[in-house]
């Protein structure tokens, strides 16, 4: 810790203005900060403030993300031994898994991070704790099989074109992770739809089961919602998906983080979840009786379980630069999230992923919502006159 | 008791070295001054000059703009020097005080017979309006406003605040004066908060005699003893409307004039802090140097002195000079060392209103503070903390933004008119994005003023 400390105050002096690195000092700044809390003391207003800063912030996410990521690293041994009949331990399944995903999270940090870096350095503003969190949340709504070159094209479009563009951290109005994931899914479907869900590299003397299908959850259900997993598989997340999306289980675990925290708004997470119980049930009691496999029939808690719901509406609706900032836009935002996932579910089955597309609508129209929201309270408060 | 306003959000700030209640009487320091300063809308114009004697309650400048609202002498004694910054600026009137004060008496005046008019003059007369307040902006009060009411909160939430309770114990007839006073002025709206926790109780028994008031009882954290939030819950201020406030200590001291017909500018202030080895109250003159009261009682040598409490203080030093209005002297270690890896502790230590810390679990501690950002300024990414600390019908964020873009029109329809930066103090506290919330409030309310 002294040793940390001496050599960056004897390397500082090249950073600072007029210095042979001067050009770098974001990226010095950076590498400061994220190893001491500067001693920084408060100038003007308060003299004191609360612990908190946007790191600390951005560490509590990535905790409450945990839990998908190591259950997402097992399940995609899992699946894969399970594709070719093999009996696996737990310990191998997740061990296959850690070395599949971890270079693609190593890509995505590196990658992501090196154009913030750039942009830092260019613009000689902070390197921002954004994308902490969004290089983890790009790996975890991928399918294990990406190649890694489009992983850094996915980094790459989401920290210039979902972030850098529009200034930085704060000031993006679409969450920038599911913005890179929508852009891959449009422009690659070769690599984001079909029979990629399930790692195939070819094991020795195993050949896959007769019983496999690619198909995920999203797929199945518009074809017959009867040949989806059991509920119970579905919600610890025995199934196929994006690494971090098929449980909801652990998707639940860092809801209670970022609830308890108070990171996350809870208000978004259970109007999201209300939504998709309203629109499922009403679209139940509108489905066609001579029709019993059809999709409208699908009990409304599966929408809660299946597909990538859970996972987006924990870690992607809940963030606060793009979803609604007022209280009451926070409800109307979550519920109309919940109810156009359904619609787009059911309805549409050219895109299966619906929750992904109705969360980046509703990130358009959340500024809206809030103006509408702020509108009244203004009316609300000329009336109290 | 009446029904009880209850405060929600908010949140009460636990600190270390709160003053036990002690009371110091402390003899006069070897220079007192008065610091222009500390009245934002007063444009100075000298009344006394250098070498000039004085006595306590002659006027020592009075404001430009309103050359009726005048600042009296705390003490008596010789005009030793005007210690002027740029332009010429005035910054100080400093006075070397006589061993004995020798006071200016005003002609004596029967309370109950004066009628509105002759109290003003009286107050004017003897430079003791410059205790009445105003809302909106936080400035003194223009006598010829007619305030649709005045307030006057008895309690103080702040961190480590005195006891008003207490305080108004020590001259409980001067208190009662001072609101009879206020009462002449308040047309039949003089509004005493009281809490229902906070501070020794105060009962509406001992305010019996004062004719037109209305009690409030207000429970809950920080900031209830705040007066714009207590005004907001009460009879929020709308465009074109101003409400006056007292502070009880003013209140003692125009208490005090309407009884012994002289300016006597004693107060009490209370030390406090985990830098002050026995922190205490002591009675002091308005004025007096801060060494005279810090003398050799701070603790350590990396210190922060505050004159107010550590969400609205002003960083101070020891040869500076007490504030007009103040109440407070605080003391805080400065947090002037990096952390390593900081933001990854589990933090067990460290105060925070999110639950990010582990902190979280002792929920009832007090804390050591100190003055460390905590981390470094960033655009608003967080949303909601604010709200849970604003008591107010007022959408914060927005407010900030439209100040930010200086939109007068959305300001005013947002609330410009009901905040102070007092009011924001908290908001700035648990601010991820460190935001100088309590600045952008200024700025906005001084916009307002210019423009509005």
């Amino acid at each position: 810790m002294k040793i940390a400390q001496k050599l960056l105050n004897s390397v500082r002096p090249h950073f600072k203005e007029g210095g042979r690195f001067e050009k770098l000092h974001p990226a010095f700044d950076a590498l400061e900060t994220f190893l001491f809390v500067p001693g920084h003391t408060t100038s003007q207003g308060v003299h004191v403030r609360d612990a908190i800063d946007l790191k600390r912030t951005m560490f509590t996410v990535i905790v409450a993300l945990v839990p998908t990521l190591f259950f997402g690293m097992w399940n995609v041994g899992y699946q894969h031994h399970l594709a070719y009949g093999m009996e696996a331990s737990l310990v191998d399944s997740f061990l296959f898994g850690f070395w599949k995903v971890l270079p693609i999270i190593i890509v995505s940090y590196a990658v992501g991070l090196g154009v913030e870096f750039i942009f830092a350095i260019v613009r000689n503003h902070q390197v921002s704790e954004g994308y902490l969190v969004t290089g983890l949340l790009i790996p975890l709504t991928m399918p294990v099989t990406i190649p890694l070159w489009m992983v850094a094209l996915g980094a790459i479009f989401c920290t210039v074109l979902g972030k850098e563009i529009f200034g930085g951290t704060g000031m993006n109005f679409m969450n920038p992770a599911l913005l890179a994931r929508a852009f891959m899914f449009f422009a690659f479907p070769a690599y984001m739809s079909g029979d990629i869900w399930t790692d195939l590299s070819p094991e020795a003397g195993h050949v896959l089961v007769d019983a496999y299908s690619g198909a995920t959850n999203l797929v199945t259900f518009d074809a017959n919602f009867t040949k989806l997993p059991s509920a119970a598989d579905m919600f610890w997340g025995f199934e196929q998906g994006s690494i971090g999306e098929t449980s909801a289980f652990a998707c639940l675990i860092g809801a209670l983080i970022l609830i308890g925290t108070g990171i996350g708004s809870w208000q978004i997470i259970v109007s999201c979840v209300v939504g998709v119980l309203v629109m499922g049930l009403f679209l139940n009691a509108l489905a066609p009786a001579d029709m019993p496999t059809h999709a409208m029939h699908t009990p409304a808690y599966y929408h809660l379980l299946m597909g990538g719901f859970a996972f987006g509406a924990v870690y992607m609706a809940t963030d606060p630069v793009s979803a609604a900032q007022t209280e009451t836009g926070k409800w109307i935002y979550g519920l109309l999230i919940g109810m156009f996932t359904v619609i787009l579910r059911v309805f549409n089955p050219a895109y299966p992923e619906g929750v992904m597309l109705s969360i980046l609508l509703m990130n358009v129209f959340a500024p809206l919502i809030d103006h509408l929201v702020v509108e009244q309270h203004i009316k609300n408060r000329k009336k109290r006159a | 008791m009446g029904k009880v306003i209850t405060i929600k959000k908010g949140y009460t700030i636990k600190m270390d070295g709160v003053a036990p209640k002690t009371i110091t009487h402390l003899a006069l320091s070897d220079v007192v001054a008065l610091k222009p300063h500390d009245f934002p809308s007063v444009v100075p114009r000298l009344s006394v000059e250098v070498g000039q004697e004085v006595v306590a309650g002659q006027w020592l400048f009075h404001d430009k703009n309103n050359p009726k609202i005048r600042l009296p002498s705390p003490v008596s004694g010789e005009v030793i020097e005007i210690v002027r910054g740029d332009k010429r600026r005035i910054l100080e009137v400093r006075i070397i005080p006589d061993k004995i004060t020798k006071y200016a008496y005003f002609p004596e005046i029967n309370l109950p017979n004066a009628d509105r008019d002759a109290v003003i003059e009286y107050l004017l007369e003897s430079g003791c309006w410059s205790y009445i307040r105003q809302r909106p902006y936080s400035l003194i009060a223009n006598p010829d406003d007619i305030p649709k009411a005045i307030f006057v909160s008895c309690f103080d939430t702040s961190p480590l605040a005195p006891d008003l309770g207490f305080i108004i114990e020590q001259e409980r007839a001067h208190f009662q004066t001072g609101l009879e006073v206020l009462d002449k002025l308040a047309n039949g709206h003089l509004h005493i908060s009281l809490h229902t926790e906070v501070g020794e109780r105060l009962s509406e028994s001992d305010f019996r005699g004062i004719a037109n008031h209305k009690f409030h009882h207000f429970s809950g954290p920080h900031p209830a003893g705040n007066v714009g939030i207590q005004i907001h819950h009460i009879d929020p201020i709308q465009k074109g409307e101003v409400v006056w406030y007292v502070h009880p200590q003013d209140v003692i001291i125009i208490g005090r004039l309407f009884t012994e017909y002289r300016y006597r500018a004693e107060r009490i202030v209370a030390l406090a802090g985990s830098c002050v080895k026995q922190p205490q109250y002591f009675k002091v003159i308005t004025g007096q140097k801060i060494k005279s009261i810090t003398g050799n009682k701070l603790d350590s040598t990396n210190f922060r002195l505050i004159q107010g409490t550590i969400l609205t203080g002003k960083k101070t030093a020891e040869d500076d000079f007490l504030s007009f209005y103040e109440n407070q002297l605080t003391a805080i270690p400065e947090g002037d060392q990096p952390e390593f890896l900081g933001w990854l502790l589990p933090g067990f230590h460290k105060l925070s209103l999110s639950r990010t810390f582990f902190s979280w679990l002792t929920p009832n501690r007090s804390y050591n503070l100190n003055t460390n950002n905590n981390g470094e300024e960033r655009a608003f990414v967080m949303t909601g903390q604010y709200d849970k600390v604003l008591p107010m019908n007022i959408y914060p964020v927005h407010l900030l933004k439209a100040i930010l873009a200086k939109d007068l029109e959305r300001m005013e329809e947002l609330g410009i008119y009901e905040v102070s930066e007092e009011d924001f103090a908290l908001c700035e506290f648990v601010c991820t994005s460190k935001i100088d919330v309590q600045r952008i409030i200024a700025d906005g309310l001084a916009y307002v003023r210019q423009e509005g």
